[in-house]
């Protein structure tokens, strides 16, 4: 995996992705911000989504059993995957079972993780991404860049290019919203009409009842889920709530801090199957992916509470500003640099924990309370360090310990500064593109010393 | 009241006319300041770059080295914030500076007399960890003279972050080009914060763009003082 800073340089470079990214989050930044501030109840609604959360994770054993056992008296089957190859072949049997070569999918995020449209090709089954965004990449054979708002890197000009090489070929288009969505529209029909299979992730799923929820705003994802005779639904483990009550809280919390929206606009629940209504043939994968080990870890585990709702990116000072591609994971932004080294362990995506100024504008508007800037300093304390910075980093403590070498090594650096200087090793990294203060002449204690005498 | 002085161990070394400033104000308030002299770092450094262990045993040593003292006042929002999470027990007797003077001494005019166009930068810091709230801005709108410019898009971080500014240098610094951009736009003559660490980053910007824009601590503006006003 590239290290972020490095993605980060070639993301900062581009002048067309750095203003696509400033409109769209800013445009959806201000919408959360007003749509939150008329909710009188906002921090009691967080603090219940982070309580039922934190209660799911503490018995997600038993909800996971209870899920398993009520969706399957409604009619559904239950497949346990430990990770994503485990996950895809539950997918590509039940296609093959019903002769599919083709899939209609939605909500595409955890089956983004696990890759399984790759897996799935592999497998001679070909995957048609059917939310408006994720079929743009797919398309262009680009990856989501934000959660909500996958081609949040893109502009309506920028598609329509697409279009006109893919799904358009030889016709007008214009850059109209309309035009490119209606010729979207006329190509996903067609595809969601002749599919046997319906592939889909999801934003729920109730415990008590066996009930999955999917949230979206195009109407897509309802096609995707009642059109095709036989539904999959990958759903990862952290997405159960323990009653229907509860879905109460996160469908208020949810669209708000998402699109900045009181309501969402379709909301889909399904329980099993349904006699002639909907699909004939129902499957659950259960996927945990690394998400037990996240579990098992005391602070790191309230990244599981995560929604989905993308609101961490959108105030993010350095997501606004790189984009997502450069978290190297289908997680970007803040929420991403805490959970993708969880879900693939620290040693592999080490610089991830790194990547923060510690600012806290995405705590301040997680909708359900995951103090991010801590467990970003908890991944950084359990990752393993280059050893000069190590040693560097122990001497100063030793340093700090002793007001006598404290004050020997301010009288150093003092002899070691130079007017104007460039300075060498990692400091070289300030004076490239910031002026670096001299070191006082006089130290605030000396000062004290001559002045007060003591 | 007897004010126990924690500098920090930038503005000891980096810009003591922060702290100098700080006992300016408070002496010209009628409060005793002493400076204990064991006091060094508080472990920010150490708890921010992944190294809890260290980070701890310098935040104890805080606790040692201030123990005793009713109130402990610091002109760093983010060092008031690390002590805080790391010696919880000291929590309530320690004040980032402007906290004490609007929260604890409810004073908001220091009889300060500074005729200049000023911006602020709320840092992150003072924002959501300190959570020092408006004080810097009631304090500010308390001094004689100054005109105080309103900074667009304040609460954005402008790419300090410690070890964040060399690690990802190259972020930081869209970051810090961003806050130039937002204070050249108020035609401020000076902008200022409640930390150091921040305003040697935007200083340092605002000095290799050769803005002629100053960064002064709040604690500095403070102190200024003219006996005809």
């Amino acid at each position: 995996m590239t290290s972020f800073p490095e993605a980060a340089r070639a993301a900062l470079g581009d002048s067309q992705l750095r203003h696509n990214l400033r409109n769209a989050t800013t445009t959806i930044r201000d919408k959360r911000a007003r749509v939150v501030a008329e909710v009188p109840d906002w921090e009691e609604l967080r603090e219940a989504g982070r309580a039922i959360k934190a209660a799911v994770m503490q018995r997600l054993d038993e909800h996971l059993v209870q899920f398993e056992a009520a969706l399957e008296a409604a009619g559904g089957q239950v497949h346990w995957a430990r990770d994503a190859g485990e996950a895809a072949t539950v997918v590509a049997d039940v296609a093959r079972a019903h002769g599919a070569d083709e899939v209609v999918k939605v909500k595409s995020l955890t089956t983004d993780e696990i890759e399984l449209n790759e897996r799935l090709e592999a497998r001679g089954v070909h995957a048609i991404e059917t939310d408006f965004a994720e079929l743009i990449l797919q398309l262009d054979g680009d990856w989501s860049s934000h959660i909500l708002v996958p081609a949040i890197h893109r502009n309506r000009s920028e598609i329509r290019d697409i279009f006109l090489r893919t799904i358009a070929r030889g016709r007008e288009l214009s850059d109209e919203p309309r035009e490119l969505a209606e010729t979207a529209r006329v190509y996903l029909r067609e595809k969601f009409l002749r599919a046997k299979v319906g592939v889909s992730g999801a934003n729920f799923a109730v415990a008590e009842t066996g009930t999955i929820v999917v949230v979206e705003s195009e109407g897509n994802g309802r096609m995707c889920t009642t059109l095709p005779p036989v539904l999959v639904t990958v759903l990862g483990i952290e997405k159960l709530v323990p009653t229907f009550a509860d879905l109460e809280v996160f469908l208020q919390l949810l669209p708000r801090s998402s699109t900045g929206e009181r309501m969402n606009p379709y909301t889909s629940l399904w329980t099993g199957v349904t006699r002639d209504d909907g699909p004939q043939e129902l499957h659950v994968v259960l996927l945990d992916n690394g998400r037990t080990r996240v579990l098992a870890d005391e602070v790191g585990r309230q990244a599981l509470h995560c929604i989905r709702c993308s609101a961490c990116l959108n105030v993010c000072p350095v997501y606004t500003r790189t984009g997502g591609h450069a978290y190297g994971s289908v997680y970007p932004g803040p929420i991403g640099a805490i959970l993708t080294p969880q879900l693939r362990g620290v040693e592999n995506a080490k610089s991830l924990p790194y990547a923060s100024s510690l600012c806290g504008a995405c705590y301040e508007v997680c909708p359900v309370k995951i103090d991010i800037p801590n467990v970003l300093l908890h991944l950084r304390a359990q990752s393993e360090k280059n050893a000069v910075e190590r040693a560097a980093m122990r001497a100063l403590a030793r340093v700090f310990a002793s007001p006598r070498l404290y004050e020997r090594a301010q009288r150093l650096a003092r002899l070691a500064d130079r007017p104007g200087r460039r300075v060498p090793g990692p400091l070289a990294q300030w004076t490239r593109t910031r002026d670096l203060r001299p070191v006082a002449k006089e130290t605030f204690r000396e000062w004290w010393s001559r002045e007060r005498g003591a | 009241m007897r004010v126990a002085l924690f500098v920090t161990c930038l503005g000891d070394t980096m810009f003591p006319e922060a702290p100098r400033a700080a006992v300016t104000v408070l002496e010209r308030l009628g409060h005793e300041v002493v400076f204990p002299r064991g006091q060094t770092c508080c472990g920010q450094l150490h708890l921010n770059s992944g190294y809890r262990d260290e980070a701890l045993a310098l935040a104890r040593r805080f606790a040692r080295v201030f123990d005793g003292f009713e109130a402990v006042v610091s002109p760093s929002s983010s060092c008031v914030g690390a002590v805080r999470e790391l010696v919880p027990e000291v929590a309530p007797r320690v004040y980032e500076l402007s906290e004490f003077l609007v929260g604890r001494l409810g004073v908001e005019d220091v009889g300060a007399y500074f005729p200049h166009r000023v911006t602020y930068h709320p840092t992150c810091h003072s924002l959501r960890v300190a959570r020092v709230g408006d004080a810097p801005l009631r304090l500010l709108r308390g001094v004689r003279g100054l005109e105080l410019a309103e900074l667009p898009d304040a609460s954005e971080c402008c790419g300090f972050g410690g070890t964040f500014a060399v690690k990802n240098a190259d972020t930081s610094t869209a970051m810090v080009a961003d806050k130039c951009c937002a204070i050249l736009s108020t035609r401020a003559e000076v902008c200022t914060a409640v930390d150091g660490s921040c305003l040697l980053q935007i200083g340092g910007a605002l000095a290799r763009q050769r803005t002629g824009v100053r960064t002064m601590h709040l604690a500095e503006i403070l102190a200024r003082f003219s006996e005809t006003h």
